[in-house]
């Protein structure tokens, strides 16, 4: 039987579930410092002197870092910007500690290291920091207006980066239009918030000038690069592990932050391990988050409702660094066609600079807005058409035999965006058959007889997973006959070990439990990128399997010559190689590691390599394209605005399932992110920029009695990109959901006109949209 | 050095003294002093529940309470729900519905159900939603938490009859 | 997060701790915890004393008293809504609590904890106003009696001096088979409400409303009582026009605003949820009538 496509129980599970997890803050080493935060409480002013003298003065408080005391690499650069991009006007990105200017509330200002957490904290206290406040952008449509105050002292505005996305003839689109619709939208994103914050441990050697930082993050290699090019050392000198669990990771612990440079450099200058534990106020102020986007779009249709052109502007609030470059607007504007046949687009994108924390990918990377601009635009073309918004959407699929199809698009290395595969129709229909959306308007007239207020709605998605370069993987049958696997990319629950082992096992013939998996650590893997953009089982997936077979024909070579047998009459089962159909005349696995790892002086025979492991690398040619369907019953209070979900129905195209169960998994998780985002999380700020919602009780992420059941269908158009035909599964439950959770609301509410244009729904905004209708009815 | 006490308490059924800050925070106590590292701090204002234990027999945040406030009570973590060796059922059944992902909020998550599915063994969907609204879980949507606990229900229910 | 240096201590009596409350400078009681450890893990309250009345039995107790539940102010909210006492006589109390917190939250947080944190948006509060409670306060230099009317002084203000300690709620139980409702709007299940109406009533043999209590949350810095409301319904036949019409007096409420509502979204929700609370108490009060 085959491994891979089945629902095998995670080898994860039983030590996470009795309480035997290690997560960055379970690691205890001998000697270890703690670490707080002094931060800045202004969102923007000048730093014009720093006492440390009470702070020191505390029994317990060994060290208070300035930007002054970092070592001089550290003063000399900023942060590594990530992915650099020629439209960016200002790359700015962090120092590791603010020298002269802060430009968020919450930017690090000094590293107190301490006996203990709260000896730390009661030092940040006393560290007197004599600020002058400075104006700050808040509001980033504001922050564009001539004369506006500037995030950054020096720069004469706050845009970041101005450039178009655009392919087609948009004038000849709109010239020859039948209709041209347009619409304004507000699309706020929340962030990552795993339930564990961030957090790093750094412990320096002295003697080799060895650093190894255990660090949650999602990109342990990345993290390594950018701490030796900043320090001028050899990689080599660095080991970032991430722990063998992390407490989930949605894009935010992707990135590097000033505390990691931070903790290095005290533990270097201290000579004793320190660990920094982020805390949930912290979390708010400090890690990166999406937030807002502005979009002004209009659509050109013909008169049957296809789509002719898109058109318009958007402004995407970046905070006051730019740590990821543009990546986060880029991908939404690039992601806006989606399913559909669109021949022309040009989206204006304005990158702004506000005084908040930066924004850089959180679970969905932008699409998620993007996603609600073109399903937004394909609800208003039904409306204006009267067509069912099933049919409109029917009427500009792009058909399965239009595989591969080039969007018009480009992607960020320069390459054209090509859809490799997918049947977009189909994903639709199962999923309005999976809701029963046929029988609905029957129910929802049913309910409006009762006085309640049903709506069902929809939304379709195309997501650019497992983008390249590789991710490696190595394979090695160790002497005591075990399997181990060990990868750069490092996982935050997706269940990487698990899926790998199914994929090894396969070729191995032997149990997943029995594989040992050791993620994230770049001292197991050379080179690594991270755990992003839905791309692991795409990348490192194929590794694994190309290094588990080449690790197989160096078991089978070796037996070959102990059995003195042909390598085609073996057979490789139960941790054991033997003759085909004799399967007592045979070797194990340690014994033929034994004999491959060599004995002084005995010289291997001809064809046998020493060591029965290999490292892959395997490199997808592009990007590979997954696609869904969600369609979402709610229920609206009228009085309130209190939305209820009913009913939530996906269709899913990953491609092939290695574990149906853990993608079932995904999907579910990401709904629920998609249903924070729609009707929950919004992370506020003041007109002073000063975050509002720095709590769980004031940033709502959803409960068990807020996120419904989810059916789920499952279509598996395997890729030809990989030769597993897997694509990505992490983002696409939560990319359509803030889109179709808006559309039903709509629907909903639909007898009095309401329009919907703005994500996170909230009740209040409801009744603005109902009063809005009312009055509007009234001038009528 | 902050103010301290002596204390003693029951952590899953061993009698533990110890001289505490009177400052720490159980949770605190018990990751550091304790190394009982299976219960997790997510947000250290009540809210998230990852820190949620049994305070003689009763789920609380551990996160909400002094160390010192324990001294003479029973607390009960994940380690001491769980078995010398393999799962006990509750946790095989997260194991059979995918009830976890990164398992950070599990261990909260386990201590939450333990004290509900006592005092209601055969409840509804509804029912367990609402026992679980203490626990944010950021992977999994729910869905598996809830078919793990309807399914332990219904297989203790089977073993009634 | 991690609480600022403090002292600990912990009384054994209601005599003794009062007697630390006159003693110390800068003390703060610690009941459940449920809301003041979260503030001194914030480091928002950073008192140098912490008085922790957990151990003291006198003032766990709930005891029918006549017409009256008293409620020690130690009462775990989860006791409370465990009591067969509470279960009987007072069922507004019961429906209030399953909406305060989560399971976690009320094992440990208090009735007395909960009016003396005195959140805008708390349940507790609404409750005991609609109950007509008496808070019972003590401090060394004697016990003083308390209205619940009087109880809030402003923002998360009760009427307690520094050396005073609330030891006991004293609350008057309806006639068996009396109507109640709590129903609230909260953004997720078990955050405080953005308003939310507690509601009791009592109705004569022609069906005309007897006696009725109506009392807001989230909607003022304490809660708010609609008396006015009231007396005009008293002798009213009910009917859905009726309590429209009567829910209107909600709408001059001051309201409170924050980040999740607006000064006048929650005037329309205490309209709303009077309404609401009227209605369900009267099905109820109609379903109980002998």
């Amino acid at each position: 039987m085959s491994w891979v496509g089945s629902a095998v129980p995670r080898v994860e599970d039983p030590a996470l579930l009795s309480g035997k997890g290690r997560f960055v803050d379970d690691l205890q080493v001998p000697n270890m410092l703690h670490a707080a935060v002094v931060r800045s409480p202004y969102a923007h002013a000048r730093v014009r002197g720093i006492d440390k003298g009470a702070a020191l003065a505390l029994p317990g408080v060994h060290a208070v870092l300035t930007y002054e005391d970092l070592p001089e690499p550290f003063r000399e650069s900023r942060l590594l910007l990530l992915v650099p991009n020629p439209a960016i006007r200002y790359p700015v990105t962090y120092y590791t500690l603010a020298k002269d200017e802060v430009c968020f509330a919450g930017e690090a200002v000094a590293f107190v290291i301490a006996d203990d957490r709260y000896i730390a904290e009661d030092a940040a206290e006393l560290v007197d920091i004599d600020y002058e406040p400075l104006p700050m952008a808040s509001d980033c449509r504001a922050a564009l207006a001539p004369g506006a105050a500037v995030a950054h002292a020096d720069r004469p505005d706050n845009i970041a980066a101005d450039f178009p996305i655009a392919y087609g003839d948009i004038d000849a689109a709109f010239a020859g239009a039948a209709h041209v619709f347009t619409e304004s939208i507000f699309a706020h994103r929340g962030g990552g918030h795993a339930i564990e914050c961030r957090g790093i441990v750094a412990a320096h050697d002295p003697v080799g000038d060895n650093m190894t930082l255990w660090v949650n993050t999602q990109s342990p290699h990345m993290l390594r690069d950018v701490y030796a090019k900043m320090m001028g050392v050899s990689e080599s000198r660095i080991r970032v592990i991430a722990p063998a669990d992390v407490g989930g990771g949605f894009g935010p612990k992707g990135m590097y932050y000033q505390e990691h440079f931070c903790a290095a450099a005290a533990a270097r200058l201290l000579g004793r391990p320190v660990k920094w534990i982020e805390d949930r106020r912290e979390n708010f102020l400090s890690t990166y988050q999406e937030r807002d986007q502005h979009w002004d779009v209009e659509v050109a249709v013909d008169a049957e409702g296809r789509l002719r052109g898109v058109r318009g502007s958007l402004i995407h609030d970046a905070g006051a660094y730019l740590p990821w470059g543009i990546i986060t607007p880029f991908i939404s504007a690039t992601t806006v066609p989606g399913p559909y046949v669109l021949p022309a687009y040009h989206m204006n994108l304005t990158v702004v600079f506000t005084n908040k924390v930066a924004t850089t990918p959180v679970r969905g990377a932008g699409r998620p807005q993007a996603a609600f601009v073109m399903e937004r635009l394909m609800d208003r073309i039904a409306r204006e058409l009267d067509l069912d918004p099933v049919e409109v959407r029917r009427r500009n699929f792009i058909q399965p035999e239009q595989m591969p199809y080039s969007v018009g698009l480009v992607f960020r290395d320069g390459s054209p965006v090509v859809y490799d595969s997918g049947d977009y129709p189909a994903c639709q229909e199962k999923a309005i058959a999976l809701a029963d959306y046929e029988s609905f308007r029957e129910r929802q007239a049913e309910a409006r007889q009762a006085g309640r207020y049903i709506g069902i709605g929809l939304g379709s998605y195309v997501e650019g997973t497992g983008l390249g370069p590789f991710e490696g993987v190595s394979v090695k049958v160790e002497m005591s006959g075990k399997v181990a696997v060990q990868t750069g990319a490092a996982p935050q629950g997706q269940g990487h070990q698990t899926m790998l082992a199914q994929i090894v096992a396969d070729q191995l013939g032997v149990k997943p439990e029995d594989i040992a998996v050791t993620p994230g650590d770049t001292g197991g893997v050379g080179i690594g990128i991270g755990t992003f953009a839905s791309r692991i089982t795409a990348n490192a997936g194929p590794s694994a399997q190309l290094a588990a077979t080449g690790v197989r024909e160096k078991l089978v070579r070796a037996a070959a010559h102990l059995l003195e047998a042909a390598e085609a009459d073996l057979d490789v089962a139960d941790g054991r190689v033997f003759i085909k159909g004799v399967p007592d005349h045979g070797k194990t696995f340690a014994e033929i590691a034994t004999f491959a790892n060599g004995m002084p002086g005995f010289s291997l025979p001809g064809g046998v390599t020493p060591g029965l492991d290999e490292t892959a690398y395997f490199t997808p040619e592009r990007s590979t394209y997954a696609n869904g369907a969600h369609v979402v019953e709610v229920e609206v209070d009228i009085e309130t605005g209190a939305v209820t979900i009913l009913r939530y129905s996906t269709a899913h195209d990953c491609g092939a399932m290695i574990n149906p169960k853990m993608v079932d998994g995904q999907v579910l998780g990401g709904v629920a992110h998609g249903v924070g985002n729609a009707l929950f999380e919004w992370m506020r700020y003041d007109d002073d920029a000063q975050p509002q919602t720095v709590s769980f009780g004031e940033y709502l992420i959803p409960m068990a009695t807020d996120v419904p059941r989810v059916d789920q269908v499952h279509i598996q158009t395997p890729t030809p990109l990989n030769p597993l035909g897997v694509k990505g599964a992490g983002e696409g439950g939560t990319i359509p959901a803030i889109a179709a959770i808006a559309a039903a609301v709509e629907d909903a509410l639909s007898p009095f006109g309401v329009h919907i244009t703005q994500t996170p729904v909230t009740p209040p905004y409801i009744l603005e949209r109902l009063d809005a209708a009312k009055r509007t009815e009234s001038l009528g | 050095m902050g103010e301290r006490r002596d204390i003693t308490l029951t952590v899953n059924g061993a009698s533990v003294s110890r001289d505490v800050e009177v400052r720490w925070t159980l949770v605190d106590f018990l990751r550091h002093e304790l190394e009982l590292t299976g219960t997790h701090v997510g947000c250290e204002h009540g809210v998230c529940g990852a820190c949620t234990v049994l305070i003689d027999g009763r789920s609380a945040r551990s996160c909400l309470m002094l160390a010192v406030q324990a001294d003479g009570h029973e607390v009960t973590t994940v380690e001491g729900l769980s078995p010398a060796e393999g799962l006990s059922p509750l946790q095989q059944a997260f194991v059979d519905n995918h009830g976890l992902q990164c398992g950070y909020c599990t261990p909260g998550i386990l201590c939450t159900l333990t004290e509900f599915l006592e005092t209601n063994p055969d409840p509804s969907e509804e029912e367990i939603r609402i026992a679980l609204s203490g626990n944010l879980c950021r992977c999994t949507g729910y869905q598996g938490i809830v078919d793990a606990a309807l399914a332990y229900a219904r297989s203790n229910k089977g073993s009634a009859e | 997060m991690k609480p600022a240096p403090f002292s600990y201590h912990r009384p054994e009596s209601i005599a003794e701790a009062v007697a630390m409350m006159a003693d110390l400078d800068d003390a703060k009681i610690l009941a459940g915890g449920q809301s003041l450890m979260a503030m001194m893990n914030f480091r928002y309250l950073a008192p140098d004393h912490i008085v922790d009345i957990n151990r003291i039995p006198e003032l766990t107790e709930i005891r029918e008293e006549g017409n009256t539940i008293r409620f020690g102010a130690m009462v775990r909210q989860r006791d409370a809504a465990d009591s067969p006492i509470v279960q009987a006589r007072c069922p507004l109390l019961i429906e209030a609590l399953s909406l305060v917190g989560h399971m976690q939250t009320r094992n440990r947080g208090t009735v007395g904890g909960s009016l003396s944190h005195l959140d805008p948006s708390a349940e507790m509060p609404a409750v005991f106003s609609a109950l007509d409670a008496v808070l019972h306060v003590s401090s060394a230099c004697g016990e003083r009696e308390i209205p619940i009317g009087e109880w809030a002084l402003g923002f998360m203000m009760p009427n307690l001096e520094p050396d005073e300690l609330l030891i006991g709620i004293t609350a008057l139980c309806w006639p068996v088979g009396h109507g109640y409702a709590f129903l609230e709007m909260a953004r997720r299940h078990g955050d405080f409400a953005l308003a939310g109406a507690a509601a009791l009533m009592t109705l004569s043999g022609d069906g005309t409303i007897e006696r009725v209590a109506v009392a807001l949350t989230g909607v003022d810095t304490g809660p708010v009582r609609l008396e006015e409301m009231e007396a005009v319904l008293v002798g009213r036949k009910p009917d859905r026009a009726l309590f429209a019409d009567a829910a209107k007096a909600a709408e001059s409420v001051a309201g409170i605003e924050d980040v999740h509502a607006s000064r006048d979204y929650r005037r329309r929700l205490a309209v709303v949820y009077t309404r609401r609370a009227l209605t369900l108490a009267h099905e109820r009060a109609a379903q109980g009538r002998p």
